[in-house]
């Protein structure tokens, strides 16, 4: 994409840095540079901002649970030099690289490796179609949510290679109630995100995010999250995003008090690393879908603040969603598996259907202003919230908390 | 209909032909995160649903009884630490007792009220830890279980300060207690104890009435009234089948008659009850605490006739039982004039309230299996001794 010069400095930076490396080389090699530039520096930030996301994550469970969490590495050499535990992630790295490589005499050895692989590989094609900045898109694809939900997809297929290929009982009933929650979270998953394309009429995440471009007074801004369906859309989205990536109180296929590891029980080492950064590629990579498609994508909550570039905008959003579901993480206790694929079918699915019909009718009300705009509002969150309290209500039907008697 | 249909109660389904396929026999534990110790439950699956459960235990086994028969009746107290370790001052309290019992020694009043003291103090520190792990059961990554041992770690300080231990405190003595307890360390106990219930507001705003907490635990892993009587099942397992039974008033051990505290009585038996039975008994225990610091009296705290090396009970037999946190706790001892007991004894209430785990398990799920295993509360020293 071209750049257009009125941009400031630091909007066009990333682009000019690229395109100065690509100027160095041959013009035929230099469709080839361009694209493993944009692979090594997606891999790169990715990587670190995994690195960051742990050491946040047990930072910020710490605190939350009334402790501190790692504090103590620091740099070799450099004793004096405190570093709050910052260097933890590149201890860890080192760790699971040195440790031993256990595989059970019995396990499908082509499948238990292949299963880390594979997990790691699909985890990061995601990023392949987000907007990271207002230039900073690796593909531009037509159809790129239909791609990114089939490529995320595919990682669930990993989880049941690495059950099964264990050959261990609690990673079979791992894979087992991956496939469940793989089926049951797919549909809300992608049926949240259905009404955006309904009213943007695109499938594209760069003209979705481009869509929410703009605001009402300079301060409100046009993003999909601040109309009705776009707000019930949101939050359908972040319970499915938490069940599609395997996170608490969806963090059943690895529930370790009762599966001890799940799915990673035959793991060991660098091949557990893997999963592990997959999980996390598979978070980022969802919220970077719900900030596109709901949070504005790049763009500035406020016209006054565009003067900061768009991509420090995305990556804030971010790590705002990924310190949210630590947060989540931190607090809630987990479903049950019959709970968790009734959670989907009878609750969230219905709703997503009716927030589909909810943003035709937006779509189809486009034009009425005055009065006629209040009374748009008031008809479109009532299709969301009437439902949702009857619903809810049925959710928790037959179970209070209960008053005791005492003996006499 | 509910979204989450009432957690029903057995239903076993009896054919496996093809068409349903094979069961799944899965050995959870010894080495489980979830088996609170070396307690190896041998579940055979239908999907994820239990049809069958085999407790086995003798992991920890270590000659508790047999050693304790071979030394001295003041060597096994030490020894009585390592049963519960979590409730040390109660397993000491209970030994001392069949051993009063035994030879006829007299406690002195301050000594009753401490260890009255020291026994709901106890009780806290189990109830606490046990609501913090059943939610570790029940999947929260260790927040409210670290909340719990915040406030464990304040009186298993106090104890340390007190006896030298943390948790085997070797406190209680045949005819009294070991150490008199400072006014400084009264005045300490009695804030901590005026500061509990906060700590027990604070637990139930946030966890108590969580949806995911109710639809987990109620109609979970039900145990009825007859059939807990029938197993000998006791403490507040019991109590949250409904049944009226706590050795503090049938028995009224010790000065338990001259305090003011109720008894709370679930209705449903279920794992929510289990769990509401603790919290609603930690309360309890801090009006008893409240009264024994008020009332305290001044005096000896061991039996000035009290004779502790070459003690020698008569020829004869005493059982001595507590209500420890976790149920029934007894100790047997026959005499045979010598030093050493000729045949000790112990009943922990963890062993026998673990016998009905597969009536309550069955037909539930794999995952509601840990968490019903945890509201039993078992302690593996305990069961295996």
């Amino acid at each position: 994409m071209s750049v257009v010069a009125t941009d400031s400095f630091l909007e066009r930076a990333p682009l000019l840095f690229r395109d100065w490396i690509v100027g160095h080389f041959p013009v035929a090699l230099q469709w080839l540079v361009h694209h493993l530039l944009t692979i090594t520096a997606i891999l790169t930030v990715f990587g670190l901002f995994f690195a960051f996301t742990t050491i946040a994550e047990r930072k910020l469970l710490a605190r939350l649970q009334n402790r501190l969490g790692p504090n103590r590495s620091g740099l070799p050499w450099f004793r004096t030099l405190k570093l709050w535990g910052l260097t933890q992630p590149f201890a860890d790295a080192i760790k699971a690289i040195t440790k031993e490589d256990i595989v059970p005499a019995v396990a499908d050895q082509v499948l238990h490796f292949l299963a880390p692989v594979v997990i790691v590989a699909f985890s990061l094609l995601g990023f392949a179609v987000l907007p990271f900045g207002r230039y900073l898109i690796p593909v531009e694809l037509d159809a790129a949510i239909l791609y990114f939900f089939a490529a995320g997809t595919a990682t669930e297929l990993a989880i049941f290679m690495a059950g099964w290929g264990s050959r261990n009982k609690y990673s079979l009933l791992a894979a087992m109630r991956a496939l469940a929650q793989l089926i049951s979270y797919e549909l809300p998953l992608i049926l949240s995100v259905v009404p955006v394309v309904l009213v943007t009429g695109t499938l594209s995440t760069r003209d979705i995010a481009l869509a929410q471009g703009g605001w009402t007074w300079g301060v409100l801004p046009h993003w999909h999250v601040f109309t009705p369906w776009g707000f019930a859309g949101f939050l359908i989205f972040l319970v499915a995003a938490l069940a599609e990536s395997n996170r608490s109180p969806f963090d059943l296929p690895e529930a370790e008090s009762e599966l001890i590891a799940g799915h990673l029980t035959e793991y060991s080492g660098f091949k557990y690393a893997l999963f592990f950064m997959a999980e996390y590629f598979g978070l980022t990579a969802l919220s970077g879908l719900g900030i596109t498609v709901f949070l504005g994508g790049w763009q500035a909550p406020c016209a006054f603040l565009e003067f900061i570039p768009s991509w420090l905008w995305f990556m804030g959003k971010l790590a705002g969603m990924i310190v949210f579901f630590i947060w989540i993480r931190g607090t809630l206790l987990r479903l049950r598996i019959d709970q968790l694929t009734r959670l989907a079918w009878q609750f969230l699915v219905p709703l997503a259907l009716l927030n589909l019909g909810n943003a035709a009718f937006w779509a189809l009300t486009s034009g009425w202003t005055g009065p006629l705009a209040l009374a748009r509002w008031a008809i479109s969150a009532a299709i969301v919230i009437v439902p949702f309290f009857l619903l809810g209500r049925r959710l928790t039907a037959g179970y209070a908390p209960r008053t005791y008697r005492y003996a006499a | 209909m509910s979204l989450f249909p009432a957690n029903s109660g057995p239903t076993v389904r009896a054919v496996h032909d093809e068409f349903h396929g094979d069961l799944l026999e899965v050995s959870m534990g010894p080495q489980h995160p979830s088996t609170h110790g070396v307690f190896r439950m041998v579940v055979t699956l239908d999907g994820e649903q239990i049809v069958k459960l085999k407790p086995v235990f003798g992991y920890l086994h270590r000659n508790h009884e047999k050693i304790a028969e071979n030394t001295s009746y003041l060597s096994s107290m030490p020894y009585t630490d390592r049963l519960d370790y979590l409730c040390s001052m109660t397993t000491n309290w209970a030994y001392a007792l069949a051993v009063e019992k035994l030879s006829g020694q007299a406690v002195p009043d301050r000594a009753q009220y401490l260890r009255i003291i020291m026994a709901e103090l106890t009780r806290l520190v189990n109830h606490s830890c046990l609501v913090g792990f059943l939610f570790n059961d029940l999947g929260t990554s260790f927040t409210p279980l670290l909340y719990a041992f915040r406030e464990r770690e304040k009186i298993l300080d106090l104890f340390e300060s007190l006896s030298g231990s943390r948790m085997m405190c070797n406190y209680q003595r045949f005819g009294g207690c070991r150490v008199d307890p400072s006014p400084e360390w009264l005045a300490a106990a009695s804030a901590l104890v005026d500061n509990f219930p906060r700590f027990l507001d604070e637990y139930e705003t946030m966890l108590t009435g969580n949806e995911i907490l109710l639809a987990r635990t109620q109609g979970v892993g039900r145990l009825a009234a007859a059939h807990a009587i029938n197993a000998g099942i006791t403490g507040p397992v019991l109590r949250a089948s409904g049944v009226d039974y706590d050795l503090r008033k049938v028995d009224g051990t010790g000065f338990y008659p001259r305090f003011e505290f109720r008894v709370p009585l679930g209705a449903h038996g279920d794992t929510y009850d289990r769990y509401m039975m603790r919290i609603l008994e930690m309360r309890e225990s801090v009006k008893i605490l409240q009264q024994a610091f008020k009332t305290l009296p001044a005096g000896p705290i061991m039996d000035p006739k009290a004779k502790l090396r070459g003690f020698r009970p008569k020829a004869g037999e005493a059982y001595g039982r507590l209500e420890s946190p976790k149920g029934e706790l007894g100790f047997y001892l026959i005499s045979d004039g010598s030093p050493n007991p000729w045949r000790y004894r112990v009943r922990p209430p963890s062993l026998i309230n673990l016998t009905l785990l597969e009536e309550m398990c069955l037909g539930h799920t794999i995952a509601d299996a840990v968490v019903i295993l945890g509201s039993i509360d078992i302690v593996l020293g305990e069961v295996d001794r």
